[in-house]
């Protein structure tokens, strides 16, 4: 375990390094891109191809009376309208969720919640079936919404689910880890306790693409072709096989360019089911593109949790346990993206970075009047919600103690000599050295020069605070023996071909949405066997042409697909060396990699290359006895375990008293994800994360009025930060490698989301110190930190 | 009704709606799916094209509107093989994640360096600002917009010596 300083300073000249393996290397995908040559699932045109547009649910809760559809039908250059009723016919009207729930397709019998799909419209171009919508005539018994999440399992409560067989009530499932006694009694003789109720608001990934397919079937071959934007096209293509009873070898799904998932596109929406459907009815290929609304108020959400975080500890600081009590709003159905046995994601490492005693959460998931979903929104399913709450109640204790919080931290932290750590809630955390990653953070910082001049702009009357997080994640999904989707096991395929002439092909079964897998995988192979990454060809996104596997999301990645890939190079480089071993005439045991070659022991002048390898493989002449032609492998690679990176975050604002506005004036992010492939694509991952955190802390905040009106339904009202919001990101960081993955990566897509809003909601309070303020809820927007400032600080839902 | 434009270059006439947005005019029609479309508010600014030389949201603009007007897209950039400074400064700096708002980034900061050859960061943060990166956090993208105006600058310092 080391701990290395990155440069801060950027220079022009090193952007490009060329490594042969790791290392800071120019994208592969870039030239494309730059050019306008992507091609996006929108850029997909067939010949034919009709446009299909959705009609959609005005009401939150409402008994669909009737549905006349006849004006529509009638209306120029349309070809097809469905409703529910027509697509109960086909037994396609509902569809399994990924957590076992169901979701309706088109609803039949209610509406449950604003923006629920009712009918489809398919037409010869975009403008008429958004036409045609408005002749669809809907008649709706309107019924009183669940909204308030508090109420939901209020007696005399409307009943959301009554599709469900026996059901009575909005609840949707109870949860719990720990040990409630033991936690129980250490609460119980602890010095100090301190309680806050904290709310995670619902936010929307909003990637920049919104959501789409283009389905194509193909009624003489039987087989179906969809381009749609997902984020696991493998996955997808057995669901659909399973809810359309389509065999799966004849369906093809491919997901093109990606514009942005962030979890948004990991789900299966009607949507997608629709295009199919259209496709099917009218023989033709459909287009089905939503726009931004539809994307905002009817695709996966992320966050909605009302906590109560409780910590114990000695009145010196140490922290002994934490317990905290959590109300999941999960909305109309339960689509949580999420491994089946952890139906609140990975929400069990609230115990955070810390050695504690105990720890216990109880948890309640309810039903109400909004979208389901449950998404990541790069959250690593559910680690956003259990890192704000470990971060923001540690923050308090320090208040309480009146310590300072890098302080408690520092002392309560997990040791180096403790890994692999097995916490309280039966995580293993597989590695970690966390203070020298926390004391670059605080180096970079200058924290004691910041914290000076804290004490003296507060004695001028100056808002400055500074908010300190520190975080582990659990990312990699996961080992198959406790962890899969609908019963798929979380593995990921991966096969690498070499040609003749020592060019390569490596085909993943995860998906990039932006995250550069076509330059990082190139360069996970280019390690391994020594070929250059231009030289290696990265196919994905495409299930005719890939292995199986579950797809990216929860920056699982690198943590299992890129497993595969440095395993399956292993592979062909282990066939590589005995057939070398004939080509140099020697043993096996007598040669050595030097990347790149093979050479024979102590006689650096007889080697070959893996490219004249390759060609022997493929060439004229008998191969060593027992081996066949070729030089290619492949893999399905389970990992043993989840990796664990970790971070030490450091944010500075600043507050105008007199407009309540706060300004991210620097912000220090030093990372831990193990081995690094490319420093410039983790640099632009943090980044990224560390922007959306900005988003959530201070702006972001999918809101209902009391009508389950979606008050974020625009990017005129959900705001995301723009270059204006966010400041110069400084970044640093240590290497502690995973000890169980073959090149020693752990994930980094998602950490800075994870760790970015406690230090942001950290410095907020830490601002407001002055005027007394121990917690205020996330989005800070400037009415709610003046609300804070004047001690009417309320929780947002 | 009739439509004609010049679009990166060239003439262009179509037959049209009279309500068609530019946006899918130029991705529909013409088939210049560089330009993408994500939002319906003027927001997001992923839809940015030239309309004589400034910068729009083609999301807010009829067809019909660019008559007789010069569009360019970012198909246009480039010159040939060779990339635009600005497209180099994306690709150097790691100013694109996904790919999908660096079409309208680009025609945006070109306009910027057109008008502006050494902008500082700040003046690089307001130009951008009506437009939305969900990858990058932007510190890459105004490395980018610096990379091309250094590299211009001293491409033309070298044309100059050689003058």
């Amino acid at each position: 375990m080391t701990a290395v300083q990155e440069p801060r300073t950027s220079t022009f000249d090193d952007n490009d390094q060329k490594p042969v393996g790791f290392g800071r290397m120019l994208r592969k995908e870039d030239p494309r891109l730059l050019r306008g040559r992507g091609r996006f699932t929108d850029d997909v045109q067939l010949p034919g191809m009709l446009h299909l547009a959705i009609l959609r649910s005005p009401f939150a809760h409402a008994r669909v009376v009737s549905v006349d559809t006849s004006a529509a039908e009638a209306a120029p250059g349309i070809r097809a309208v469905v409703t529910g009723a027509k697509l109960a016919e086909l037994g396609l009207a509902w569809m399994p969720t990924l957590s076992n729930d169901v979701q309706a397709v088109l609803a039949t019998d209610k509406v449950r919640f604003q923006g629920q799909e009712v009918a489809f419209v398919v037409a010869d171009d975009r403008y008429s079936a958004r036409d045609a919508l408005e002749l669809i005539d809907v008649e709706y018994e309107v019924l009183d919404p669940v909204i308030d999440v508090r109420q939901a399992l209020a007696p005399g409560a409307p009943l959301i689910r009554d599709d469900l067989d026996g059901k009575t009530d909005n609840h949707c499932f109870d949860w719990e880890t720990g040990d409630a006694d033991a936690t129980a009694a250490v609460f119980a003789r602890a010095d100090v306790v301190v309680q806050q109720d904290i709310v995670y608001p619902r936010v929307h990934p909003a990637p920049m693409e919104t959501c789409g397919a283009v389905a194509d079937f193909d009624a003489v071959e039987g087989k179906l072709k969809l381009w749609s934007t997902t984020q696991a096209p493998h996955a997808h293509r057995t669901l659909y096989a399973i809810v359309a009873g389509l065999p799966e070898h004849k369906i093809q799904v491919i997901a093109p360019d990606i514009g942005g998932g962030f979890g948004n596109k990991v789900p299966i929406y009607p949507g997608y089911v629709c295009a199919i459907v259209g496709s099917i009815v009218t023989g033709k290929p459909v287009k089905w593109m939503e726009d931004r609304s539809e994307n905002l108020i009817s695709t996966g959400f992320a966050r909605d949790y009302i906590m109560r975080g409780e910590i114990a500890a000695t009145r010196d600081g140490k922290i002994l346990a934490i317990r905290t009590n959590v109300l999941a709003d999960h909305g109309a159905f339960n689509g949580t993206a999420a491994p089946v046995k952890y139906p609140a994601g990975f929400f069990g490492v609230f115990t955070g970075s810390y050695d504690l005693e105990a720890a216990y959460c109880s948890m309640t998931a309810v039903y109400t009047n909004k979208a389901p979903g449950g998404v990541a929104y790069a959250c690593s399913f559910r680690i956003t919600e259990a890192v704000y709450l470990v971060e923001r109640i540690v923050d308090c204790l320090a208040a309480e103690l009146e310590m300072d919080p890098a302080e408690l931290r520092l002392k309560n932290f997990i040791q180096p000599d403790q890994f692999p750590y097995e916490t309280k809630t039966g995580w293993v955390y597989d590695s970690g050295n966390y203070e020298p990653t926390m004391r670059q953070a605080m180096d970079i910082a200058g924290y004691a020069q910041l914290r000076a001049e804290q004490a003296e702009k507060r004695s001028r009357g100056e808002l400055m605070g500074i908010g300190i997080s520190f975080f582990t994640e659990a990312v990699g999904a996961g080992p198959r023996k406790n962890m899969d989707i609908l019963g798929l096991g979380m593995a990921d395929g991966c096969e690498l071909r070499v040609h003749p002439t020592g060019k390569a092909v490596v085909r993943l079964s995860v998906k990039t949405q932006g995250q550069g897998h076509e330059t990082t995988f190139a360069q996970i192979v280019a390690e391994e066997i020594g070929i250059p990454p231009a030289d290696i060809e990265v196919v994905h996104g495409d299930t005719d042409q890939t292995p199986f596997g579950l797809g990216t999301y929860g920056s699982r990645s690198t943590p299992v697909s890129g497993a595969a890939a440095a395993l399956v190079a292993r592979k062909v480089r282990d066939k590589a060396q005995i057939i070398a071993s004939a080509m140099l005439e020697v043993t096996v045991a007598d040669l050595e990699w030097v990347k790149g070659s093979f050479q024979v022991k102590g006689d650096p002048g007889k080697s070959v290359t893996i490219q004249q390898i390759a060609m022997r493989a493929h060439g004229a002449g008998d191969l060593p006895e027992g081996i066949e032609g070729g030089l290619e492998a492949q893999i399905c690679y389970n990992p043993s375990n989840l990796t664990y990176p970790h971070g030490a975050y450091i944010c500075v604002v600043d507050i105008d008293p007199g407009t309540a506005q706060v300004k991210v004036r620097r912000f220090i992010a030093v990372d831990d994800c193990g081995t690094r492939i490319n420093p410039m694509i983790i640099e632009g991952q943090v980044h990224g994360g560390l922007t959306d955190g900005v988003g959530m802390a201070l702006m972001e905040m999918i809101a209902f009025d009391e009508d389950g009106n979606c008050l974020g339904a625009s990017l005129m009202d959900y705001l995301i930060p723009t270059a204006l919001e966010v400041p110069d990101w400084e970044t640093g960081y240590t290497v502690t490698p995973s000890p169980h993955h073959p090149i020693g990566a752990k994930g980094v897509g998602e950490s800075a989301t994870v760790g970015s809003p406690p230090a942001i909601v950290n410095a907020v309070v830490d601002a407001l110190k002055p005027y007394g303020v121990r917690h205020a809820d996330m989005p800070l927007t400037p009415s709610r930190v003046w609300d804070a400032m004047r001690g009417r600080a309320t929780p947002p839902i | 009704m009739q439509v004609t434009m010049i679009v990166n270059d060239a003439e262009v006439t179509r037959e049209i709606e009279g309500r068609l947005l530019l946006v899918h005019f130029l991705r529909d029609v013409l088939g210049l799916t560089g330009t993408h479309w994500g939002c319906d508010t003027s927001n997001c600014g992923t839809c940015v094209v030239w309309l004589d030389g400034e910068p729009v949201k083609s999301c807010t603009v009829l067809a019909a509107m660019a008559g007789g007007h010069e569009v360019r897209t970012v198909e246009g950039l480039a010159k040939g093989a060779e990339l635009d400074p600005i497209q180099e400064g994306f690709m150097q700096c790691h100013g694109l994640q996904c790919g999908f708002c660096t079409p309208g980034m680009m025609m945006t900061c070109r306009a910027l360096l057109d008008k502006n050859p050494d902008p500082t960061d700040a003046e690089i943060r307001e130009a951008i600002s009506g437009q939305i990166c969900r990858c990058t956090g932007y510190s890459t993208i105004v490395r980018s917009v610096r990379w091309a105006s250094v590299h211009e600058a001293a491409a033309a310092q070298t044309e100059g010596a050689q003058a």
